[in-house]
């Protein structure tokens, strides 16, 4: 199991060929609250950096992006009913979507927790 | 713009105190949120909340028969404005388009004048420009402007031995605060009741501790702001009012005053009183979305297969629950009740006209 992180605020855990996907402490608070999660269908591919959900708050619209290439195996229905999930529990539960990976070496570009950490404290 | 290039209000210090997160607008460094848009949101709409609009421009007009040169501006009756009385204006372009909205007020030796924080620089050339020779404008600089606002604004404002049994909706007096005089008008831009507070700058943070040290009042940042004015119904001024549209248009024809209607003598009063007798070509009608999915500034609107128009604001309405939006739509499509669609990425939302506001008004007449 490893955790990775991209610039664009989304995070990665992946566990041998799938993974899970969602978006940072960080970025839900520069969100605020959010109000709806457009999440994909199951079965679609996703290219690294190509968009992978739309999250609104409410004051404006967000793309999250695939933090590597793969196909949507599932998504959080769970954000249907309470997409403040988003907010209480960016890093657990309120994960957007988990996915197979079709090139686990795009995995060395993302930065790891203590270096993302650091990146965004300096923002 | 960088935030590095936006002025300071005067209670820049105040608002980083208080963990606002800060974001540039119309040129200055303003609070966007303190706790989070929706806890603001719903405290106004059930307590008290104090916004920092220092923003807006604060402008004295004065002069020999400035309530005429007013009127030949604007629509308002300026000259059958009581002292004391605020009236909800339009800054009229010569076809009639909206320049801006602002606030007038009459006050015993000038006019004072509230206007958008983004157009008050266009605003004072245009009225420098048309104004006549013997009517001046001042920018007063260095005052500041408060907002409190929400159910529980009178009893603060009593605490604090404000005397307020005459101030109803739309009137202002200099009222005397722990000792300091101040301007206060009972107005806003929430739907609630409230008051704007109009002070030196360099006053203005000790009142602002005072009205935060009550346990009603919470600071509210420019989000809740934009939600609560959008339910309330207020258009937003570069948003849902612009030189394209007419005051008719916007559904803002009450801003045009009874006598003025008929005696005309404002820019672009022909095209005005022609769609106000014959009804405008497009109108400025509330949308609500079953749903969660917000929609926004620019999203084309649909009845049927025929685009009607466009969103000139929307969001999630925090106090209703719900998706809301304003969109600018063809008159045949503007009824209450008429289903049409939004399209937001691609796909098409379901939307439906309602009346506005989307939140009753409680003002104190």
């Amino acid at each position: 199991m490893s955790l990775h992180f991209t610039e664009s605020h989304e995070w990665i855990r992946v566990d041998g060929d799938s993974a899970t996907v969602g978006i940072t402490d960080y970025a839900q608070d520069q969100l605020g609250d959010v109000v709806f999660v457009e999440l994909p269908d199951t079965g679609k591919t996703v290219a690294k950096g190509g968009e992978i959900a739309v999250v609104e708050s409410v004051k404006a619209a967000s793309e999250v992006y695939a933090p590597v290439s793969g196909t949507v195996t599932d998504a959080n229905t769970a954000l249907d009913d309470d997409p403040a999930l988003v907010n209480s529990a960016p890093e657990s539960d309120g994960w957007f979507v988990k996915m197979t990976l079709s090139d686990k070496g795009e995995l060395s570009a993302l930065m790891d927790e203590a270096a993302y950490r650091d990146f965004v404290k300096d923002l | 713009m960088k935030l590095t290039d936006a002025e300071k209000l005067p209670l820049d210090k105040l608002h980083r105190s208080l963990g606002a997160k800060m974001v540039p607008f119309a040129g200055y460094a303003m609070p966007l949120q303190y706790e989070g848009i929706v806890a603001e949101h719903l405290w106004v709409r059930e307590h008290a909340g104090l916004f920092d609009v220092s923003h807006m421009g604060q402008l004295e007009v004065s002069g020999a028969n400035v309530a005429k040169a007013l009127e030949a501006l604007m629509p308002g009756d300026f000259i059958g404005l009581k002292e004391g009385r605020l009236r909800y204006t339009l800054l009229l372009d010569d076809n009639g388009g909206v320049l801006d909205d602002l606030i007038v007020t009459r006050r015993a030796d000038h006019f004072y004048m509230v206007v958008n924080g983004a157009t008050k620089k266009a605003d004072m050339a245009h009225l420098t420009r048309r104004l006549p020779a013997g009517v001046t404008v001042e920018e007063r600089a260095d005052l500041a402007l408060l907002a409190l606002q929400g159910p529980e604004a009178e009893d603060v404002m009593a605490r604090l031995g404000g005397e307020l049994s005459t101030m109803t909706f739309m009137r202002g007096s200099e009222i005397r605060i722990k000792g300091s005089e101040i301007w206060m008008s009972r107005s806003g831009y929430t739907g609630e009741d409230g008051f704007e507070i109009s002070l030196p700058a360099k006053k203005a943070e000790k009142l602002a501790k005072l009205l935060l040290a009550d346990p009603s009042v919470k600071p509210i940042g420019l989000g809740a702001r934009d939600s609560l004015r959008l339910e309330a119904g207020l258009p937003l001024y570069g948003h849902d009012l612009s030189p394209v549209s007419t005051p008719v248009e916007a559904g803002i024809t009450f801003a045009i005053s009874k006598r003025r209607k008929m005696e005309g003598g404002y820019p672009g009063d022909e095209r005005i009183k022609a769609q106000i007798e014959n009804g405008p070509k497009v109108r400025r009608v509330g949308l609500l979305l079953p749903g969660k999915r917000p929609v926004r500034e620019g999203a084309p609107v649909f009845a049927g297969d025929r685009k009607t128009g466009v969103v000139t604001s929307g969001g999630f309405a925090p106090s209703v629950g719900a998706p809301i939006a304003m969109a600018y739509v063809a008159a045949e499509d503007a009824a209450d009740d008429t289903a049409l669609e939004v399209e937001v990425r691609g796909k098409r939302l379901a939307a439906r006209v309602v009346p506005m506001p989307f939140v009753p008004h409680r003002y104190v007449r």
